[in-house]
């Protein structure tokens, strides 16, 4: 590793596929290199937290890990922080479904759960779909989706989604089939995406390319 | 918005995309990476590699072209064939699958689905059911491509696949399977009404029109393809086509042409959403 270059961590909590992270972060020209090390993420200049799975399990892991409080100080420091998929749900306070299920709390909000049913029609879940992503409050322009069209596609797994208290953090909401839901975030140094931008053709990738560039990372 | 999704399906033996009718017969028609090349980023929603011949080995042996297409590649990939233990999917989702897709090994120990699905996320696990009609108008569970009997009928499978916690299932057809005479749409129908997953159908598109009738039904939550983009991709590139093989002789030949309108996802897409169908276009 070159001297003065940018350490980026994809925190590997032993959940979910850190594959196309690591394959999207090296296509953007990132030096990205996954560990569950808490030595490495003390020491990185980025975090990025990814994540397949559930909400419980992952927080257990972080927890065994020792990774809590090492996430979160580093979060509050300032660094770039990009969460992805149960990712961002993590950033939250806590879940629904398990009541005393804690999150990060680095974002005030609660997880819910898609009930399965919309006006006496049934829906699907997971939702897992390519659907569009359209602005709320934020404006797109300084921040990572700045080269996206509104409305533009983009790939989704998952079953449960963020309800954040502020809703001046809501950078993207999607709707599915009549439910509208957050599906990013953006507060302070920390951005999230509830789709998979690594999953997302060059749309995505250009995700990861401009958070890379606005926080000088490569 | 609710979206349909396209999966090109591709199924492998050896280095070889191959395609049969009723999941027997295969042939030879090119090299995987093309065909894949092709449909990323010609519009594909997700990619499917199938072992085709893996069960008869136990073993899965797409692992190389897995890691070289995920590199590449950035849509989900699932793979599946002979995949039989936790370790086998941790294997091909460490070489870069995002999901893996389950048969035989779940119909021998159905508890395989929920250990699976808690270690990986639901997400992970499509299981894949194989149907074949009986005479008497039921409908039982096959494995190995359509080869083993298993005597389980298959709604109540379904059922039980939704419970123990698999992310979607793939639905096929096997009587229609590469026939080109349409979709077993009874049979996709039931399967989505009773289970609160996607359902993703495969099995007998012919044209494109068949996918049209199948999705304004509103059940399916994609369809897995072949033949009409395989037969379309080896017509406009006919160099591809795996000539030793005799494979250009046999398609010249049209045997199998007569029975499918070959098109592209594109062309498949214009038409969904002509019929008010949504898809990422």
């Amino acid at each position: 590793m070159i001297e003065n270059e940018k350490k980026v961590v994809i925190i590997d909590y032993q959940l979910g596929n850190l594959f196309s992270v690591q394959q999207a972060c090296d296509t953007v020209g990132m030096n990205a290199f996954i560990s569950s090390n808490k030595e490495d993420i003390l020491a990185a200049d980025a975090l990025i937290l990814p994540g397949v799975g559930a909400f419980i399990e992952a927080m257990n892991n972080l927890k065994n890990l020792d990774l809590i409080n090492p996430i979160k100080n580093k979060a509050k420091s300032g660094i770039p922080l990009l969460g992805i998929c149960l990712g961002l749900q993590l950033l939250f306070t806590e879940s629904e479904e398990f009541g005393s299920a804690n999150g990060l709390d680095l974002i005030p909000g609660k997880i819910k759960k898609f009930s399965g049913k919309m006006d006496g029609r049934k829906i699907k879940v997971p939702h897992i779909a390519w659907n569009q992503v359209y602005r709320c409050n934020q404006s797109w322009e300084e921040t990572p989706l700045k080269n996206l069209n509104e409305y533009e596609f983009m790939y989704f797994v998952h079953s449960y989604y963020v309800k954040p208290d502020n809703v001046d953090c809501i950078l993207t909401n999607t709707n599915y089939s009549g439910i509208e839901f957050c599906s990013a975030v953006m507060q302070n140094n920390i951005i999230a995406t509830q789709f998979h931008p690594e999953k997302s053709t060059e749309k995505g990738l250009s995700i990861y390319k401009n958070w890379s560039i606005i926080n000088n990372l490569i | 918005m609710k979206t349909v999704r396209i999966i090109p399906r591709l199924d492998i033996k050896g280095p070889n995309l191959v395609k049969g009718i009723h999941l027997e017969g295969l042939r030879v028609l090119g090299k995987p990476a093309d065909f894949a090349k092709h449909y990323y980023e010609n519009g594909a929603d997700e990619l499917m590699f199938m072992d085709v011949v893996a069960s008869l080995y136990e073993r899965n042996s797409l692992h190389d072209i897995i890691s070289e297409t995920a590199k590449k590649k950035f849509i989900p990939i699932t793979v599946g064939g002979g995949l039989r233990t936790i370790s086998d999917i941790k294997e091909v989702l460490r070489v870069g699958a995002d999901k893996v897709c389950l048969n035989t090994a779940v119909i021998k120990n159905p508890e395989l689905i929920k250990t699976a699905s808690r270690k990986f996320g639901s997400s992970t696990i499509v299981v894949s059911i194989e149907a074949i009609k009986e005479e008497n108008g039921k409908y039982l569970a096959y494995t190995d491509n359509g080869r083993e009997y298993t005597g389980i009928d298959v709604f109540e499978w379904a059922q039980k696949v939704n419970e123990l916690g698999a992310g979607e299932i793939v639905i096929t057809s096997v009587d229609k399977e590469g026939s080109g005479q349409g979709f077993d749409i009874d049979l996709v129908s039931k399967i989505s009404s009773l289970v609160s997953i996607p359902v993703i159908a495969h099995g007998g598109a012919g044209t494109k029109q068949h996918v049209v009738d199948l999705m304004k039904e509103n059940t399916a939550d994609a369809v897995m393809l072949s033949s009409l983009f395989h037969y379309q991709f080896i017509k406009e590139n006919e160099s591809k086509a795996s000539s030793k093989e005799g494979n250009v002789e046999f398609l010249k030949q049209k045997r199998n042409f007569h029975t499918f309108e070959p098109c592209s996802i594109l062309d498949l897409k214009t038409s969904l959403i002509e019929n008010k169908i949504e898809c990422r276009i």
